[in-house]
């Protein structure tokens, strides 16, 4: 991975700009409900788009149909321009694009190195890895080292403790570094706070703008109003199966976004 | 719906980012008492609790009949474990994944009867006949597996109904009659005979299942299916979203399961010079005892093959222990129905350890 990308100056948001993820039209119907319908999405490249909504607005389906959970019923996705086709999780990972879902992020009994390369473990090389499928567990342990201290989680000493022995906070930051080490593309963050204390939430706030700072773009799914104005650049409204608007926490404040969610207010023209 | 709500009850707060720091009033070291100490030291080595009890209980029956720690019967103990041990090793893996397997007696003792069936009436030469036995239980944990992975019932379900099954097609195959060994090839009964050590006699089915144990330790410790297995019992969901195939782990260890109880089948027939279609009955219950023993959970996910084995040879030692102390077999079962209960109310405790 490289370094830190340079200047969080905030170019300019010409339409020229390529997203790196772009939904068009993405509809899934459950029988005779309507998770989503004719729903849109941008993300563009280095930057925190949070995606906000009602319960039953169809965000985590929106969200789904880009991770790969779910494949749906129409529409159009495109990575990098190119339309892409994801039937399960493991296709959209294999295209770059990893996601931490909000309950299911890691494996408690597993350590923290084993739960980094959860499904993509590392053999020895040679016979020992080959014929005896042995595992390089230094190589994973250093690596496993080096991520968590690149997003200054390095207060985790012992890369081979438990998950479970971690704190909330500690657990979503090793999840959220597996998605930061092996993410090339994109990072979507279900309700990462959720769950978590103030302190711990803030902590894992920041996590988010490192990863962000480091080149990946991140979609934020989360219902803590206070911790989407903190640091989205953009904000997706998806209202009944919609995308509302986009606004920017500039354009608009906390009780504006929450009328345009809950339908109280006309929601304005959406910001590129 | 809760626009500013910060998350559904906060957890425990703070500490994310230093070092823990001791909560004044409580959770600091000097105030840990013993049993929390004990709690946690269990918990990051699970087979410390049942190894204890091993040594206790050899200890303990050692002073109540000297002859129990003599060779003779050292090597009794263990030739008794060695059929149980194996397949509780194939248990144990199924446990681990969450799932629990009641039809291991009727694949152990229908593979055994076909293994004869195939020596001595058919009249195959040993191997072919051990070969096909094993390929035979093999199949029987793969149907299993199926059933699990593919028509997604419950493992108890599943393994209920082919334990019937299993059970019944040993009857009509073996006409409910006993085959002896004397009848079959040398290879079918090898596993029974004995390497002198002193006046220990060690028999090559231990060996075997010694040899099993090594490797499942190291397939479960160091190779990724190993950590898919774990993962796959700890949180399926989780693993599935980690990008682990969960129903080819599943497939996997049933069908390896399979393949270890026709193993121990082969054992079987050395351990009673003969294979009878009877035998079994409580292989089932007891391959569990030595796994839950061992200190893997139920729960899926923790544990491992050295608790396991630690497990067997705890239910091997207690049954020989109480015998030589004269206690009637009536109460065997009760002793290590106790140590069974024991033995999940520790993991339930530890499983509750504070971070």
């Amino acid at each position: 991975m490289t370094a830190t990308q340079a200047a969080r100056v905030p170019e300019p948001r010409s339409s020229e700009r390529v997203p790196v993820l772009q939904a068009k039209n993405l509809v899934k119907r459950y029988g005779r409900v309507t998770a989503i319908e004719d729903s849109d999405l941008e993300l563009y490249p280095g930057e925190i788009l949070a995606v906000i909504g009602d319960n039953g607005a169809g965000k985590s389906s929106l969200i789904k149909a880009l991770s790969g959970a779910l494949v749906p019923d129409s529409g159009e996705i495109y990575l990098d321009g190119e339309r892409v086709h994801f039937r399960n999780p493991m296709d959209a990972r294999a295209a770059g694009i990893e996601t931490v879902y909000q309950t299911l992020a890691v494996s408690p009994g597993l350590d923290i190195a084993d739960n980094l390369f959860l499904g993509r473990e590392v053999r020895k090389p040679g016979i020992l890895g080959s014929v005896f499928r042995m595992l390089d567990r230094g190589h994973m342990r250093a690596e496993a080292k080096r991520h968590m201290s690149e997003l200054g989680i390095a207060t985790l000493q012992n890369i081979g403790q438990a998950v479970e022995s971690l704190s909330g906070g500690q657990r979503q930051g090793v999840a959220v570094a597996r998605s930061a080490a092996f993410g090339s593309k994109v990072v979507i963050l279900d309700e990462p706070t959720a769950a978590l204390g103030v302190k711990e939430g803030n902590r894992v706030l920041q996590l988010i703008r490192d990863v962000r700072d480091r080149g990946l773009p991140v979609i934020l799914i989360s219902h803590n109003m206070p911790h989407v104005f903190e640091i989205a650049d953009r904000i997706h409204i998806q209202r009944l199966g919609r995308r509302a608007t986009v606004i920017t926490p500039e354009s608009h404040s906390m009780s504006e976004a929450v009328a345009i969610m809950t339908g109280a207010a006309e929601p304005p023209p959406p910001v590129a | 719906m809760a626009i500013d709500d910060n998350g559904g009850g906060a957890h425990r707060a703070g500490t994310a980012t230093k070092e823990p720091e001791p909560r004044p009033d409580f959770d600091s070291q000097k105030h840990d008492s013993l049993g929390l100490r004990i709690q946690h030291l269990l918990h990051g080595n699970p087979t410390l609790g049942p190894l204890a009890v091993l040594v206790v209980a050899i200890v303990a029956f050692s002073i109540f009949n000297p002859r129990f720690f003599a060779a003779p019967n050292l090597s009794l103990v263990l030739a008794q474990v060695t059929v149980i041990a194996v397949l509780a090793l194939g248990q144990t893996l199924i446990i681990l994944t969450a799932g629990i397997d009641l039809s291991v007696g009727a694949i152990a003792v229908f593979s055994s009867i076909l293994m004869a069936k195939f020596a001595t009436d058919a009249g195959m030469p040993g191997l072919l006949a051990l070969v096909l036995g094993l390929v035979a239980g093999t199949a029987m944990g793969a149907l299993n597996g199926f059933l699990v992975t593919r028509i997604k019932l419950p493992p108890f379900i599943v393994t209920l109904g082919t334990l019937s099954i299993f059970f019944s097609l040993n009857s009509v195959v073996s006409r409910s009659e006993t085959i002896r060994g004397s009848d079959m090839p040398s290879l079918m009964t090898w596993t029974g005979t004995t390497i002198p050590i002193g006046n220990f006699r060690l028999t090559y089915g231990s060996i075997i299942m010694l040899l099993l144990f090594a490797v499942f330790f190291y397939a479960l410790s160091r190779t990724a299916w190993g950590k898919h297995v774990y993962a796959t019992g700890d949180d399926i969901e989780a693993a599935r979203l980690a990008g682990i195939r969960t129903s080819r782990v599943l497939f996997s260890v049933y069908t390896v399961a399979g393949l270890l109880y026709a193993i121990g089948a082969w054992v079987l027939i050395g351990r009673l010079a003969s294979a009878s279609p009877n035998v079994g009955v409580d292989y089932n219950l007891d391959s569990i005892t030595a796994v839950v023993l061992g200190g893997t959970s139920l729960f899926g996910g923790r544990g491992s093959v050295i608790g396991t084995l630690i497990g067997a040879l705890i239910v091997g030692v207690f049954r020989n222990g109480l015998q030589l102390a004269g206690v009637e077999v009536v109460w065997q079962g009760f002793a290590i129905g106790l140590l069974v209960l024991i033995a999940v109310s520790l993991d339930q405790w530890i499983r509750k350890v504070k971070a």
